[in-house]
């Protein structure tokens, strides 16, 4: 069982819009934890996507910006173009090295990372996309004695990116879209 | 249980012997990036434990350069960010090409691209005759490979489409040879540049210029590191001369903020006194 969550970090690409549009309005808005959002994205459509999902909810909605500390009861945005990692002393920091999986931000480096700083507090959750970016990451999170999510692949858009974390990653939960948000409020 | 096969103790010790051995200062940089890379090159080259990884590096001084090298991020791009170098284009160059003479610090150059991209601005707005680009990097191997000035002509693509997002009105192509695959670029692009190593952390100003780029740097740096950095690029930049930064950095935070207007929409400051 979770003892304790400190981070909340949610990963997905093809599909994944949709369900963080009709999961966030139902987040509690005194989560005792910050939610870190790393979806793919095309470079250069920067600033419209924390703009969006701050009008689904009351909590407070940011692009990160870099040496940034993580801050309870606010929810974050991976920039474009550039990977997301977390340092030791629980801040952001930005990372331009080479496409992970075709992608950048590549979910895994923020999952991988995350993963050695939270432990046991860390909650990552996988949501529909079209490959397999986060699974590696998933892995970590396993080792490092994190808490392991994934949308359902059956309520996907794109199963490919659950599915694949289910077959090849022991997964803690697998989720519906209409369960991602109770869960979410219900953690220590 | 082993988690990893370089842990954070063993990555402190690396920094250490860096400095003790070759003079190399890595002490300043974020960690989880650095981290990473070493876990890469490690796996990479197939080292056998942490002993060996660590006596390689510090017996051998061409796995040395190797390591520094591939430690250190040099993924670049020619225009990179088109609306940054469009505003170059029409906002700051023509600024500096009312000076009789305009040098232009490119820190932390990499393999070159954007070296060669100011370099074509420089040639259309018909300035290219009258500055100098010091383009500098801690690490000789890209350098090397920055004066050659061929890159990739996979890449080709790409870079012509950000050249015309940039207000780039020629044809790209004819500023290169192709030559298999790689794309050789003009030599008098590269007459006005200065290809040189400068250490950001551990070297000192070496000129005044009017513009200095810096972009995509600063985020691999702590916050006390970026700090002395900026106020190296404010002791090198002459009064009413720009910085650039990349998209997500800023000199905000630090000592020199004061002193620097931006420009409206780019991470570009200009000293104002």
């Amino acid at each position: 069982m979770i003892k304790k969550c400190e981070a909340f970090i949610i990963g997905g690409s093809a599909g994944s819009l949709d369900v963080l549009l009709k999961v966030l309005p139902l987040v509690n808005v005194a989560i005792k934890f910050p939610i870190v959002i790393v979806i793919h994205r095309k470079h250069g459509a920067d600033s419209l996507l924390p703009e969006l999902l701050s009008t689904r909810t009351k909590l407070k909605v940011k692009e990160v910006d870099e040496k940034e500390p993580l801050i309870a009861g606010t929810i974050y945005i991976a920039p474009s173009d550039y990977h997301l990692l977390i340092e030791q002393d629980r801040s952001f920091s930005l990372d331009y090295s080479e496409k992970i999986n075709y992608s950048r931000p590549a979910i895994d480096a923020t999952f991988q990372t995350a993963a050695e700083v939270y432990k046991d507090t860390l909650v990552c959750l996988l949501l529909s996309g079209s490959n397999a970016d986060g699974v590696n990451g998933l892995k970590s999170v396993k080792l490092w004695g994190g808490t392991t999510l994934i949308q359902d692949p059956n309520s996907a858009q794109v199963a490919y990116m659950p599915a694949q974390a289910q077959a090849n990653v022991k997964i803690d939960h697998v989720l519906s879209i209409e369960d991602i948000a109770e869960f979410i409020n219900l953690l220590p | 249980m082993e988690l990893s096969v370089i842990n954070d103790d063993h990555v402190e010790i690396l920094l250490s012997d860096l400095l003790e051995k070759y003079g190399y200062d890595f002490t300043g940089y974020s960690r989880a990036s650095l981290k990473r890379r070493i876990i890469r090159l490690y796996s990479l080259d197939r080292a056998v434990s942490f002993a060996e990884f660590r006596y390689k590096i510090n017996k051998d001084n061409l796995y040395f350069k190797r390591f520094v090298e591939q430690i250190t991020v040099n993924v670049t791009e020619m225009f990179r960010d088109p609306v940054f170098f469009k505003t170059l284009r029409d906002v700051v160059l023509p600024k500096l090409g009312t000076y009789p003479f305009i040098r232009i610090w490119l820190a932390g150059c990499s393999t070159g691209e954007e070296a060669y991209s100011i370099s074509i601005i420089l040639k259309e707005l018909n300035l290219l005759h009258k500055s100098l680009i010091y383009a500098t990097d801690l690490n000789p191997i890209v350098l090397e490979k920055a004066a050659q000035g061929m890159f990739g002509m996979n890449s080709m693509k790409q870079y012509s489409e950000n050249y015309i997002l940039s207000g780039g009105l020629k044809d790209f192509s004819s500023y290169y040879t192709a030559n298999y695959s790689l794309a050789k670029f003009d030599e008098e692009l590269k007459s006005k540049i200065i290809f040189s190593t400068h250490n950001l952390v551990s070297d000192y100003s070496f000129n005044e210029f009017q513009l200095i780029l810096c972009r995509n740097v600063l985020i691999y740096f702590d916050r006390e590191l970026q700090q002395k950095v900026l106020n190296l690029f404010d002791e090198s930049l002459e009064e009413l001369g720009y910085l650039a930064l990349g998209t997500k950095e800023t000199i905000n935070f630090s000592g020199i903020s004061d002193k620097y207007k931006r420009l409206d929409s780019e991470k570009i400051w200009r000293k104002i006194q």
